[in-house]
Formats: C-alpha cells, sequence, structure tokens
C-alpha cells in the first residue's frame, strides 16, 4: 500500500507541474458553468428543481469529456516511462507493475476527481443561487460525481492499457484519440442509425439495451438519467434509458472499471525494458 | 563463503543473434568486478538478466540464492542503468523519497544520500535542470538505499569528472567492506585497473577471459616494446646491431620483444655504452591486453 501511495504521490506531483491538474479543473469549470447558463431558460415550468436538470446537462457533457481528459492523463503512463528510459530502473525496484499501474490511477483519479467536483460544484453553485428549491438535486450532482469518477478509471486504464501496447507516446496518443472517437462518438451515431433503419423493430428492443451497457460511456449516461428520472429531459440515445434496470447500468459502470484494469496489467506485463 | 551472485551455462538469443554463449561466473560479497567488451559484447543483455529485467533462454541465474528479478532478489539488489533517466519535472529530493519509499525506507532520509554524492546544494531543483553528472549522482545515490548485497552498475562513471569519479569509487570501496558485491561496467581501463579485484572480458557473447590484471597480463604474454635514443652519430652503428629493430623518421630505434627476451635485451641495449643516449621500456598497456582478449575469436 506504501509502495501505491508513493507513486501516487509522485504522479500527482508530476501531473501538477505538468499543469494537467489545472488543464482538466478548468476545462471542466469552464463548459460547466457555459451549460449551466444555456440550460437554465427553459426549465422554468418543468417541474423539476434546477439543479436535476443542470446534472441532465452536465452528464452529456461528462459523457464527452471524461473519457476525454482521462485518456489525456494516461497515454503517457507507460509509453513515457519507456521513451525516458525511467522504465528499466522503476522495475528493479521491489514494486509490481500493479502496484505502479494502481498508484497512477490512484493520482490521476484524485485529479479528475477534484476537476469534476469543482466543475460540477461550480453549475450547482449557480444553480441553487437562482433557484433556492434547486437543493433537492443534491442526490443527482453527488451521484454524477462519483459515476464520472468510475467512467474515468475505466478510460485511465484503457489508457495505460494503449499506453503498453503502443510503446512510443506518439503511437499511444494516435491509439488514444482513435478509442475516444469509437467509443464515445461513432459508437453512438452507429446505434442511432440502427435505430433508425430497424423502426422500432428486434434491434430497438432486444439489442439496444446490450448494446448501451456494453459501452462504458452509453452505461454512465443511462445509469444517470435513469436514477435522476430524467429520462424525458433528455433526447437521443437517453431515451432508451428507460428500458433499462438501473442495477444493470450501474454493474456496468463497476465492473468496466475492474476489466480496463485487468487489461492494462496484462498490457503492461508483457513490456519488456 | 557462498556467492552472491551466480550464473552458469547462460545463453541468451535475440532471433538469430547469440547475445550470451554459455558464459559462468561467480561473485562473492565484498568483490568488485569490472565487466568489460566492445559495445555490443553482451554486458548490458547480462545485466539486465541478472536483474530479472529480461528472460534468458537456458543456464542458470541465483542471486542470494533466489531467481533474478522475483520480489525477494529485487530487495538485495540495486541497479545503475546506463545513461540513466529521470522525470525531469520532480527535483532530486522528491526522486530519490519515492525510490526510498518504494525500499520500505524512511523519504526523510533522501537529503542525507543526495549529500553524499555531493548533491546537497540541488536537492530541490528539478532534474530537468541537472547536468549530465549531476543526473548520474543521483543514480547512483539511489543505489546506496537501504542495504543492497549486489549492485549492478552498468558505465557507472560516464559523464562524470575525475575527482567525482575517485570520490564513487571510494562509496564503492566503502560498500564492498561492509558485504557488498559489485559487478560494473566501464570503458574506462585505468580506474578499473586500480579499483576493482577481478576482470571479466567479454567478447561476442563470450566470457573470453576472466582474472586479477595481473593474471591477465601473464596470460595474454604480450611483448614490451624499448624505444632506443642513438648518441649523435652512433645510430647506423645502432641498427646494424639490431637489424630487427625498425629505425624510426624521429631518429628512435624501436625493439620488440617477449618477456622472456626482455632482460637479454636491455643487457644487449647496455653493453653498447655511450652509443646509446637514452632508453624507454614500454610495457604492454592495458589497452593491449583488453584488445588482445577481445580480439582472439576472429573479430
Amino acid at each position: 500500500m506504501n509502495r501505491i501511495l508513493a507513486t501516487a504521490v509522485s504522479e500527482f506531483r508530476i501531473a501538477f507541474r505538468n499543469r494537467w491538474v489545472s488543464i482538466a479543473t478548468g476545462m471542466m469549470v469552464l463548459f460547466a458553468l457555459v451549460l449551466a447558463a444555456a440550460g437554465s431558460a427553459p426549465t422554468g415550468d418543468v417541474g423539476v428543481d434546477r439543479l436535476s436538470v443542470t446534472v441532465a446537462s452536465l452528464t452529456s457533457l461528462a459523457v464527452y469529456l471524461v473519457p476525454l481528459l482521462a485518456l489525456l492523463m494516461s497515454f503517457d503512463a507507460v509509453a513515457g516511462e519507456v521513451e525516458r528510459g525511467t522504465l528499466p530502473l522503476l522495475l528493479t525496484y521491489p514494486v509490481s507493475r500493479l502496484q505502479i499501474l494502481l498508484g497512477k490511477l490512484l493520482a490521476h483519479l484524485a485529479i479528475l476527481g477534484l476537476a469534476v467536483t469543482l466543475g460540477y460544484g461550480a453549475a450547482a453553485l449557480a444553480a441553487v443561487w437562482f433557484d433556492p428549491g434547486a437543493t433537492e438535486g443534491l442526490g443527482a450532482l453527488w451521484r454524477l460525481i462519483w459515476s464520472s469518477v468510475l467512467l474515468g478509471a475505466t478510460f485511465l486504464g484503457t489508457g495505460y492499457a494503449l499506453s503498453a501496447l503502443a510503446r512510443r507516446p506518439s503511437g499511444a496518443a494516435g491509439l488514444a484519440i482513435a478509442l475516444w472517437l469509437a467509443a464515445v462518438v461513432l459508437y453512438d451515431l452507429a446505434l442511432l442509425a440502427l435505430i433508425v433503419t430497424d423502426g422500432g423493430g428486434a434491434f430497438t428492443t432486444q439489442a439496444l439495451p446490450v448494446a448501451l451497457l456494453a459501452n462504458p460511456a452509453d452505461a454512465f449516461r443511462v445509469f444517470n438519467l435513469s436514477a435522476a428520472q430524467a429520462v424525458s429531459a433528455a433526447g437521443g440515445l437517453g431515451g432508451a434509458a428507460g428500458t433499462i434496470p438501473l442495477w444493470q447500468s450501474a454493474a456496468s459502470l463497476l465492473l468496466w472499471p475492474l476489466a480496463a484494469i485487468a487489461l492494462a496489467a496484462a498490457a503492461f506485463r508483457k513490456v519488456t525494458p | 563463503m557462498t556467492p552472491t551472485l551466480t550464473i552458469s551455462r547462460l545463453t541468451k538469443r535475440f532471433q538469430s543473434v547469440e547475445a550470451l554463449k554459455s558464459v559462468s561466473l561467480a561473485l562473492e560479497p565484498g568483490r568488485r568486478a569490472a565487466l568489460l567488451g566492445h559495445n555490443g559484447a553482451g554486458k548490458s543483455t547480462m545485466m539486465k538478466i541478472v536483474l530479472g529485467l529480461i528472460p534468458f533462454d537456458s543456464g542458470d541465474v541465483s542471486v542470494c540464492g533466489m531467481a533474478p528479478g522475483s520480489s525477494a532478489a529485487r530487495t538485495q539488489v540495486a541497479y545503475l542503468p546506463e545513461n540513466v533517466a529521470f522525470h525531469p519535472a520532480l527535483t532530486g529530493e522528491e526522486q530519490l523519497r519515492h525510490y526510498l519509499a518504494l525500499r520500505g525506507e524512511s523519504p526523510k532520509l533522501a537529503i542525507e544520500l543526495l549529500a553524499r554524492v555531493g548533491l546537497g546544494h540541488a536537492a530541490r531543483r528539478r532534474i530537468g535542470t541537472y547536468s549530465k553528472g549531476m543526473r548520474q549522482r543521483v543514480g547512483l545515490a539511489q543505489t546506496l538505499i537501504g542495504r543492497p548485497r549486489l549492485l549492478v552498475l552498468d558505465e557507472p562513471t560516464s559523464g562524470l569528472d575525475p575527482v567525482s569519479r575517485r570520490d564513487f569509487y571510494d562509496l564503492l570501496d566503502g560498500l564492498a567492506a561492509e558485504g557488498t558485491a559489485i559487478l560494473l561496467s566501464s570503458h574506462v581501463l585505468t580506474e578499473v585497473e586500480a579499483r576493482t579485484d577481478r576482470i571479466l572480458i567479454l567478447s561476442g557473447g563470450e566470457l573470453v577471459a576472466e582474472g586479477t590484471l595481473a593474471d591477465l597480463r601473464t596470460r595474454a604474454a604480450l611483448p614490451v616494446a624499448f624505444s632506443v635514443r642513438p648518441a649523435p652519430g652512433h645510430a647506423p652503428a645502432l641498427a646494424a646491431t639490431f637489424p630487427e629493430g625498425v629505425q624510426g623518421e624521429d631518429g628512435l630505434l624501436r625493439l620488440r620483444g617477449s618477456q622472456s627476451e626482455k632482460l637479454p635485451l636491455l643487457a644487449r641495449i647496455a653493453a653498447l655504452g655511450s652509443a646509446v643516449a637514452d632508453l624507454d621500456v614500454i610495457p604492454p598497456s592495458l589497452e593491449d591486453i583488453y584488445s588482445h582478449f577481445s580480439r582472439r575469436d576472429g573479430q
């Protein structure tokens, strides 16, 4: 445990000096405030508090931004050590490869947690400022924060795995961007296209829920929207969330980080310094 | 005494290239061995196998009685890689605190370790601002953590100035006196001669010579060179006396003879009396001995 903590402290320091902490926090706060301002207009008579509506908007933001931040922080984790030449010495220390990865994960999760808490917090403050009744939505906000951290853990883990597979930072960066595009953007576009051609047939009722649960970003969106019963407020794929039981999306959200870390550990084990 | 490091019939192949061919050696506690060889002779490969960083094809390696790279072995071994690197964003102190924590030691010792290698003044500066010699000394400082039973040092003195080199070998002497076995590679033969107990010469993946420098000198039996300066006007006479010699353009007559011919040759030159103005005897250099062994196998 001490070795994991020591690694995490060093990694946090490095990320802080490389401005990652300020970049991640700044990005989250900026986007959250923009969303809070833009989302404030049509809410007056929806019958839900203002914060719950903000959380629904923030969910759509987090689906894109959290995986992006996680991949940007993680793609250098193994490939960077290989390129700098710091890996051989590190691996002669009495620390396991899994401990090294967990240390990095702890530091990156702390940064991500800080960024989403401050970002969502800023949007929440704005919501409560205009609508004192918005404090009813605090539960939804808290749920969004911890589920964002879990979503981040999944993409951090896959980022480490790509980093170990690529061995070079440039290659790892390319793979990370490709993964983000595929998992967060193209996957949903493909599902939408299938729904349209299917016209409410077997695909929409049978395969779609599974497809949504299989993608951690979609599982995250489904979980937050159905938990907040804000399905109606969300357009697009979010509308399908109503058909998926809450425990299933929660399970997907919890299992994905474990699978990603296992994948990263397996890929890192194959790296010969 | 049980050896700290035992290697027997170690073989390692990279695709078609045989990087190490049936290498065997044993290193006892407190002994310092220098590994010499050309670039690509297999020195770094052998060190990485001892550290458990890369697998090997056949043979046996035992580090303090354990498998190389096992977590028990890693607690006993310290390593200094060739061209050691650290994250440039960390300070020397932060980097050492990290390494101390990984070895289960108190991070508070970081400043003391940096002071031991003469970096106390730069402890709170980022490693990115360090010179190559300073980075090398951070590398040395991290090998002193805990009480390693085996030190593996790849080109440890590269980038160090002569005074730092001497300080570094003094540190090694202290560790060896406490029982640490040391395996180091170097290109600087003169410092290896004075500061190690044993020399191992690798060539093309084979251990071609092993022993003290005196052993190797005797076994190589390289010729001794004589450089004779004739007194004015005596050059032709001298050349006639030693037809086997080579007359240089600088007027010096050069002779070579095996170790056993050395004294008779000296007696013949001395017998010439005033015809000889000066005489230098040049023993085979370390470089000659090293080249002799490392080129023996058709290189």
